[in-house]
């Protein structure tokens, strides 16, 4: 695939960034010509993998939350939220429906609500270095 | 987030608006059990969605929450007004067998999650 722009951004894990993040990635992303649904996938989705990283890699600390956002020609957008925190033990656990390690009102479908709105999901994760989650929405847009 | 308020036959309808995520949820939860705290006679608490702008799993949280506080007081829990994707989001979780999720009217025609 080839690459038209891409944007990079670094944030502090703050619930208020949650909101932010998910709109500039969205915002970013429009320069492809999206549909309604498409550009609320691509927030919905940010928006899991942002509160992942402050719920559970930073969770009793402020840490960076790093965000590429590429834009490629074949009308692709590909996304990877990283952080520098805590790590998952067992990724294929926490991809479980309803599965989360905290208690309070998480639901535990963080993962699976991913999945369901992007093309491709990766997760990579070590535990103590950190997580990143990548994530691919193939644009059929408003023409298509 | 202020919520408005609406009490007609024990029926509570609270009716939320803007982005429900993990920054915005412990204020829209906290409102909503003010809600109920007050109008306790009421035996069906309706959520009502149609002012929700955006919502992820936070929102699911926030429901099934509300489910596990009002279902031990016999009230009975159901949201109207869903958005395509946060009707899609919320049956992930399997909450419609126990609280009814309706959707919004002018949106089932296009529903193309279904």
């Amino acid at each position: 695939m080839t690459k038209i722009n891409e944007l990079k951004m670094i944030l502090d894990s703050r619930s208020v960034n949650e909101c932010f993040s998910r709109v500039a990635v969205a915002s970013f992303s429009s320069q492809l010509d999206m549909t309604v649904e498409e550009l609320g996938d691509i927030k919905t989705v940010v928006s899991e993998a942002v509160t992942n990283c402050i719920v559970h890699a930073y969770s009793n600390t402020i840490g960076k939350i790093y965000i590429t956002c590429t834009v490629f020609e074949e009308g692709v957008i590909r996304v990877s939220i990283r952080d520098k925190g805590c790590g998952i033990p067992d990724v294929e656990k926490a991809r479980e429906p309803l599965y989360t390690s905290v208690g309070g009102e998480r639901s535990g479908l963080g993962f699976s609500v991913m999945e369901s709105f992007s093309d491709k999901l990766r997760v990579r994760s070590r535990v103590g270095v950190g997580t990143t989650v990548t994530f691919e929405k193939i644009i059929k847009g408003k023409a298509r | 987030m202020p919520v408005a308020l609406k009490l007609k036959n024990n029926t509570l309808t609270v009716c939320l608006k803007g982005e429900i995520d993990h920054h915005t949820a412990p204020a829209i939860r906290e409102s909503i059990d003010d809600a109920i705290a007050i109008n306790h006679n009421a035996s069906l608490i309706i959520l009502d969605f149609s002012g929700v702008t955006f919502m992820d799993s936070s929102g699911v949280g926030l429901v099934m929450g509300r489910y596990r506080l009002v279902a031990p007081m016999g009230k009975r829990l159901q949201v109207d007004n869903l958005s395509a994707r946060d009707y899609q989001i919320l049956r992930m979780s399997g909450i419609e067998k126990l609280a009814p999720l309706n959707q919004r009217y002018d949106e089932i025609k296009e529903n193309r999650y279904d």
